[in-house]
């Protein structure tokens, strides 16, 4: 979702500071955002490695308020809300009818409302559509007076316990409100890199001092949109608009865990006949890991094909994949092909290359473990 | 001969590079042509031949390691070799002072 650059972008409250530290501007989601500072390879290295910061403002961020937030939300998302307790968080989906995915988000459940975190392309529709289908019960606060920063890597925990030392015994998936560096936040215990790390909700005026004091730290480096693509193809998870949209269902993208057990008895959330039922009897096609042999990159859009030369499907994100040190994708292929090893080739710039299925992530995922 | 590759500017402006799609020898190529493909991490970009002629030589070396177009793109970094079929074409190439201005320009 790199766009024509020409046209008016929107700012994050790091800008600034990007442009600082020399980064490289892209257009995404039409915001102006750092793509790489020293290169995508080693920011990449160095998150897996120690600690980086990324700019995640372009996100949306919103509070769904009322008594009934949390039925109300589970009517637009498969996901056991009513189950999460305070503090809490958990990857859902919002469905449309045809049980197609029109958003992945985060939702933290607090005291007295539910916190969303939205993708960047999306989060006008989704504020809309969330808004006009809860009204009646809920108020929707869009919060776009605050910035989200990603620190994330295997020093993260090292690094923030220095400015809030409570957050080491956060687990995975978990939300405090810390003050960091004088600056009241909302940290998660979460990311998108595989890593452990933490996303951390600033007000926009005090971000940029806050990223500063952040990255005075001498483990923590900045890291950009390239790598943040790079780490979360190989911990295997999806971008929205490229693995998964609004033609994919949950199914489908081997995301049936963000179905509650209660909903998949009970339903009531859009599209609930066409996901259950294939929960049920199955799919025709599924997401799945690529392994492509040699050194040669396979990209979105590349069609994969069987044995024979038959089309079975299409790759949805690929790329070099540096802790790998290989080529890896994924796609969607006829859930006959889906089990790993299965050999498929596909095709780049008409030639059929060898690849195999894979199965996913394409690196060991070190979330958090809490100490039992 | 002429040796071709892409230049500092361009590998800079590619950042990483993990593959390199070279011609095959003796492949006859026009002038204007796709000629190789430079993959980096973000993108894939066609590589187009500078002048026509014939492919003597490619850069086996990287096949193992295409970074070396990071490292040294105007020196051990090159794509392949090519026998100059019509030398009247070098004359509408840019010389190198002709090039860093043309750059400079860009910036």
């Amino acid at each position: 979702m790199i766009e024509n650059p020409t046209q008016e972008l929107l700012r994050t409250p790091l800008d600034a500071l990007h442009r600082d530290l020399g980064a490289k501007m892209v257009a995404f989601a039409g915001y102006a955002m750092p793509l790489l500072y020293e290169g995508i390879v080693a920011e990449h290295h160095h998150t897996r490695a120690a600690a980086a910061l990324f700019d995640v403002s372009h996100m949306g961020q919103a509070r769904l308020r009322s008594a009934d937030a949390v039925e109300m939300l589970e009517t637009l998302v498969p996901g056991d809300i009513v189950g999460l307790a305070a503090g809490r968080m958990r990857y859902t989906v919002l469905t449309n009818a045809r049980g197609g995915i029109l958003d992945d988000l985060i939702v933290t459940a607090g005291a007295d409302h539910l916190f969303l975190v939205v993708n960047a392309a999306c989060k006008e529709r989704d504020f809309a559509h969330i808004e006009e289908k809860t009204k009646a019960r809920c108020t929707l606060e869009v919060l776009d007076d605050r910035a989200l920063l990603a620190l994330q890597g295997p020093r993260a925990a090292d690094v923030l316990a220095r400015f809030a030392p409570a957050c080491r015994g956060m687990p995975f998936m978990s939300a405090e409100s810390l003050s960091l560096a004088g600056v009241e936040c909302f940290v998660t215990r979460s990311g998108y890199t595989g890593e452990d790390g933490f996303e951390i909700s600033a007000p926009a005026d005090e971000a940029a001092s806050l990223a500063e004091a952040l990255l005075d730290v001498p483990e923590v480096r900045p890291a950009g949109l390239g790598a943040r693509d790079t780490l979360r193809l190989e911990a295997g998870l999806c971008l929205y608009g490229s693995d998964i949209d609004e033609t994919t269902t949950p199914v489908e993208a081997g995301l049936s865990w963000v179905i509650g057990r209660r909903r998949r008895t009970e339903g009531g959330f859009p599209g609930a006949g066409v996901i259950l039922g294939q929960i049920a009897d199955g799919v025709a096609r599924k997401r799945v890991g690529l392994r492509p042999d040699g050194r040669a990159p396979v990209r979105a859009h590349a069609r994969i094909m069987d044995s024979n030369g038959e089309s079975i499907g299409e790759v949805t994100s690929g790329g070099f994949g540096p802790s790998v040190e290989a080529p890896v994708a994924m796609g969607y292929v006829a859930s006959a092909h889906s089990a790993p090893g299965t050999p498929v080739t596909v095709e780049v710039r008409g030639k059929a290359l060898p690849a195999t299925v894979a199965k996913l992530p394409f690196v060991e995922l070190r979330y958090f473990k809490t100490q039992r | 001969m002429a040796v071709v590759g892409i230049t500092e500017y361009a590998q800079e402006q590619l950042g990483d590079i993990v593959y390199v799609e070279l011609p095959d020898v003796g492949a006859k190529m026009e002038i204007g042509a796709e000629a190789a493909v430079v993959e980096s991490v973000k993108a894939a970009s066609e590589v187009y031949a500078p002048i026509s002629g014939e492919v003597s030589e490619t850069n086996a070396a990287l096949a193992d390691d295409p970074a070396k177009v990071n490292a040294d793109a105007m020196g051990g970094g090159w794509f392949f070799k090519i026998r100059i079929a019509d030398s009247a074409q070098c004359e509408s190439l840019m010389d190198e002072t002709a090039y860093a201005e043309y750059v400079e320009s860009l910036r």
